[in-house]
């Protein structure tokens, strides 16, 4: 049964005005609980928002850092959720479920991808 | 590439499938009937969805065809008597279809499913096969080749197991009565045993097959979501956790089994070592916790030298004290090897030697073989390498004891 990571992709920029619905919270504690109970969900988290975070890069035998905020990025990973699951078919299947709690004007994405194993 | 509609709907139906079988079985009253009811409401969706759409929400969409049909189905006695009468059930204990349950039924359901699916009155293989069926969304083909048996024989397995269920008028239930400790036992031994056929496969050439080892440990993640007021539920969960860490590491490049002493640490998957730890904070002191706490006593050393085979040997004197075993008593001889030398450990595999129960297991002239060797005893040790050889039934493990007893001069 393979692992998969689903990061969550967020416009911090459209999302630091925004008022989260009164129910929101509420809502997606009762998906994880779900997703916990299926016996599916291994780890899942937020993340601080990217005014927190660093970038270090190596290029040309040189590091650089890059503190945050990283506006450049339109979007950037806000969260993640490490699923185990039958086949990549039932691991969208969860992502569209996280997806849908979502209000409709926010843009939010999730990248699912395949944890190599062995 | 998103997934197909046929693809979306056979993945809703796995995620689906156990809720609408348990929440299908409270309206008609018997497991099989259930589950063709729930086979009914795929079909549908799979004629449907590809043309229609996948509706907004595809698991209510799933529970509430089957749900209608159920109720259909009761509506028309005649129908009903019949289905009933073919499983073995008469019509006169069945109850008019009671109300439709709402969410928080589900998981009550769920939990009556898994107790009617591990009940007593069914031989262990029939509660592994049907378990895997209606819980582990396994197919009939999936559990014959985990099990390396032939298909027809797992179909009969659960069709048998279907109709004992109904002849005994087994209740679709929880047990909360003097029997719970007993019936909650059969359901935690079922999902060990799917596990340890996994882990270490008895038999055929895959030392293990990682799939049912996954597939027991969803089962038991599950089981915690819905018991979490059972520490036994935790420490089971626990110790699978735990030792599926390590599952990569046991084998190596070419399929051959890798010792403990010589795992490659850095390869035991710590989320899973991390969520054992969480997991054995909930849970008690019966046999799965202990078996779980030796577990996380080998995960915690960072080097095979640095087991604390003190704690282990201790924990496995409490683990042969709550359920005498040769089987734990061995594996406690191995402990006591470690921590006082391979002297006390042959006392402790000597008082097994006229034990009926492992007369043909071969891990005991194998752990012998091992406790002579380093004494330094070598014709001896080749001579229980050679017969622990003879003993085993899965091949690779047959390699390595060969491959001891003939390095064993």
């Amino acid at each position: 049964m393979p692992r998969f990571l689903s990061m969550v992709r967020v416009n911090e920029n459209e999302l630091a005005g925004e008022e989260f619905p009164e129910d929101f919270g509420e809502r997606m504690g009762k998906l994880l609980e779900e997703i916990t109970k299926a016996g599916v969900m291994l780890d899942t988290a937020g993340l601080t928002p990217t005014s927190d975070g660093t970038r270090v890069t190596w290029s040309d035998g040189k590091l650089s850092y890059t503190d945050g905020p990283f506006t450049e990025s339109k979007e950037v990973i806000g969260g993640y959720a490490i699923m185990q699951c039958k086949d990549k078919a039932e691991a969208l299947e969860w992502a569209k479920r996280f997806l849908e709690i979502h209000p409709k004007q926010w843009s939010v994405t999730c990248e699912v991808r395949e944890i190599a194993e062995g | 590439m998103r997934a197909s509609a046929t693809e979306t709907v056979e993945a809703v139906f796995r995620i689906e499938s156990a809720r609408i079988i348990a929440g299908v079985t409270r309206i008609v009253r018997d497991v099989g009937i259930a589950e063709e009811l729930a086979q009914d409401a795929l079909v549908a969706a799979l004629e449907q969805w590809p043309e229609s759409g996948v509706p907004d929400k595809p698991g209510a969409w799933l529970m509430a065809t089957a749900k209608h049909r159920a109720i259909d189905l009761v509506r028309r006695k005649e129908t009903y008597a019949r289905k009933l009468a073919e499983v073995g059930r008469a019509l006169e204990d069945v109850e008019p279809p009671p109300e439709p349950p709402g969410p928080d039924d589900i998981d009550d359901d769920l939990l009556r499913l898994i107790f009617t699916a591990c009940h007593t009155v069914l031989s262990t293989d029939a509660r592994i096969a049907l378990t895997l069926k209606l819980l582990g969304g396994l197919t009939t083909e999936e559990i014959a080749r985990a099990f390396l048996v032939s298909e027809p024989t797992v179909a009969q397995r659960i069709v048998r197991a279907k109709r004992s269920l109904a002849r005994a008028g087994v209740p679709f239930e929880v047990p909360y009565g003097a029997d719970r400790a007993e019936r909650l036992d059969s359901v935690l031994e079922v999902i060990y045993l799917v596990f340890n056929e996994g882990y270490s496969a008895t038999a055929g050439d895959d030392l293990v097959r990682p799939a049912l080892c996954e597939d027991a440990l969803r089962l038991a993640r599950v089981l915690a979501g819905l018991m979490p007021g059972e520490p036994e539920v935790h420490g089971l969960a626990a110790l699978l956790e735990f030792q599926a860490s390590r599952i990569t590491a046991r084998t190596g490049p070419a399929g051959e089994p890798v010792l403990l002493a010589d795992q490659n640490r850095s390869k035991w998957n710590r989320m899973l070592i991390r969520r054992g730890v969480e997991a054995l904070h909930r849970a008690g002191n019966g046999p799965y916790a202990l078996q779980a706490a030796i577990a996380a006593c080998h995960t915690q050393a960072a080097r095979y030298e640095d087991t604390d085979w003190v704690t282990i040997a201790a924990l496995y004197g409490q683990l042969v004290r709550l359920m005498p075993s040769p089987v734990v008593e061995l594996n406690r001889a191995v402990a006591v090897s470690m921590a006082e030398g391979p002297a006390a450990g042959l006392e402790v595999v000597d008082a097994l030697a006229d034990e009926p129960a492992l007369k043909e297991y071969h891990l005991l002239p194998s752990v012998r073989g091992d406790l002579l060797a380093r004494l330094g005893r070598m014709s001896e040790a080749r001579a229980e390498f050679e017969r622990a050889a003879s003993l085993t039934r899965n091949e690779r493990e047959r390699e390595l004891l060969r491959e001891r007893a003939h390095h064993s001069i």
